[in-house]
Order: C-alpha cells, then sequence, then structure tokens
C-alpha cells in the first residue's frame, strides 16, 4: 500500500538532536507543571470559578461554602498563589484573593496545541486504517 | 483539566487500527499535526519495550517524542508514557491510553493524554485517574510547598 509519508533514517544522524533548552522554557515548565498541579483540586477549582465571578473575596468568604477548616482553606490558597493564579493583599485584618489569569491561559494553550497535535494525528490515522481495512478486503477475496 | 480524551469512529477492524498504531509503517503515515515527514519511527510494542518517533513540520521545526508502553493488548488496549526529546514542549512524562472497541461500522477509538509527572503515579495508573491524580498532587505539595 502506499504511504504519502516515508521514513528517513539518514537525516536523524546528520540533523542529530539538536534541541537547547533555555532556562525560559525551563520556567515555563517548572510554572505550567505548577499550575496543573493546582487544578487538579474540586476546592481549588471551585475556589477559581468564585474568583472569576465575583472578582475578589476575602479568605473567610471564600472558606464559608467548604466543610474544611479555615487553615486548609489557607492551604489551598498557598498551592494557587504559588502557581500565581491568586493575588492575596492585605487591607487591615482582612486578606482579599483576586484571580489571575496568566498562568491560566497558558496552561489552556498547552491543552489547545495537544489537541491540535492529537486531532490531526488521529484523523490521519483513519484515513489510513480505512485505507488498510479496504485493501485486506481486497485480498481475502 | 488535565487530561485530552478524543474518540474517533474508524471503518477498519480493530486489529488493523491496532497495526496503524504500533507499527513504523503505519506511524509513519499518520503522526504529527500537519503533512511534514516522519523521519524515525520505532517501535517494540511489548510491555516495557519503547517507542522513539520524530517528525518534521511543514515550518521546519522537528520534534520527537519516545516512551515505553506500559499495556499492550492487542486489539484492545495500548498504554504508553510519553515525553518530548528535549522537554521543549512537556514539562515531564505524561500518558496516554488508548482504547479500541469493536462496533458495527468497525472500532471506536477512544485516545486520552493525560499528564503524570512521577514515576510511582506512573506505575500505578492501573490504579485509577483519581488516585493517580491524588499521587499527582501529593508529589507536587511535597515539591513546591514544603
Amino acid at each position: 500500500m502506499e504511504c504519502r509519508r516515508r521514513l528517513n533514517r539518514r537525516l536523524i544522524l546528520t540533523n542529530g538532536f539538536v534541541f537547547s533548552i533555555l532556562s525560559y522554557m525551563v520556567n515555563y515548565n517548572e510554572r505550567l507543571g505548577r499550575t496543573f498541579a493546582a487544578l487538579v483540586d474540586p476546592t481549588r477549582r471551585a475556589i477559581l470559578a468564585r474568583l472569576e465571578r465575583e472578582d475578589g473575596a476575602s479568605v473567610s468568604e471564600l472558606a464559608q461554602p467548604f466543610a474544611i477548616q479555615l487553615p486548609a482553606v489557607m492551604k489551598h490558597l498557598d498551592v494557587l498563589d504559588d502557581a500565581g493564579l491568586i493575588i492575596r493583599s492585605k487591607v487591615g485584618r482582612t486578606v482579599t484573593v483576586q484571580l489571575r489569569a496568566n498562568p491560566m491561559r497558558e496552561a489552556m494553550d498547552w491543552l489547545r496545541r495537544y489537541e491540535r497535535f492529537w486531532s490531526k494525528s488521529l484523523d490521519r490515522l483513519a484515513a489510513y486504517a480505512e485505507r488498510k481495512e479496504i485493501e485486506a478486503r481486497k485480498t481475502r477475496r | 483539566m488535565t487530561s485530552l480524551t478524543l474518540v474517533r469512529r474508524i471503518k477498519a477492524r480493530p486489529a488493523i487500527v491496532f497495526d496503524a498504531l504500533t507499527t513504523p509503517e503505519g506511524i509513519a503515515c499518520w503522526w504529527g499535526p500537519d503533512d511534514g515527514p516522519v523521519l524515525v519511527a520505532e517501535t517494540d510494542p511489548r510491555v516495557g519495550g519503547r517507542f522513539r518517533v520524530r517528525f518534521r513540520m511543514l515550518d521546519g521545526s522537528e520534534h520527537e517524542s519516545s516512551g515505553e508502553y506500559l499495556e499492550v493488548v492487542k486489539p484492545e488496549r495500548l498504554s504508553m508514557s510519553w515525553r518530548w526529546a528535549g522537554g521543549v514542549e512537556d514539562p515531564g512524562e505524561s500518558l496516554i491510553e488508548i482504547r479500541l472497541r469493536a462496533i458495527a461500522e468497525g472500532t471506536e477509538l477512544s485516545f486520552t493524554h493525560s499528564r503524570l509527572r512521577d514515576e510511582e503515579t506512573r506505575r500505578s495508573h492501573t490504579a485509577g485517574w483519581n488516585g493517580a491524580l491524588d499521587k499527582l498532587e501529593r508529589h507536587f505539595l511535597k515539591e513546591h510547598v514544603a
């Protein structure tokens, strides 16, 4: 069967594995890892969703809907803060929490890139397998 | 948020789809986000075996990914670890899980790419996605918060 794309083993030797990674990328990767780690927890996602709706809330307001103690909420906020997903600012005795959208956008970009990659690949995989199926049926006759 | 799932219905029997997924000839025909060529495709589809695929995109950039087969049950299931060489696009190792189900018209392929980082989580991924995510989270909490 004809395949429009061919393996070329020679090229790999000449090109080598030239992927020089800038420290920027390392930082980017670490940041991305923190973002995803922050987002795996449902309580933290609920906090983020609320901050998106309300554009800022105090720590005790945020803790209120959850059946967990304030220190546990503080810990979740630490994780979100570490991932750069929120900003905490203190006025008097009240700590106000606000959403920062940038890391989230980076995480979405990452997912979209993967989606593009796999979506296109799987479309081609399907077309290839379907050609193979037709070929197999012909051979059997 | 942390995983991507795609489903395709393919007019070909599962065994043919499985071969397309696991043979270098097959991979050379479909792997990659555009019509650029696959330069290297190596596979060893058995548990513990490895794969390596390098492709060039139409913009001239080359990308390589490799990983280990974690589950190989022809023609139904295929799981492998995944990481980009050089780690440009990917912060670490992730997991690919493919399920092939025979349907009247051929095969329903469901494909999941999820992000997993630590070795232990990857090895015990059969414990279930939630368990894995919990561990992943603990791993990160240790790493970044403690």
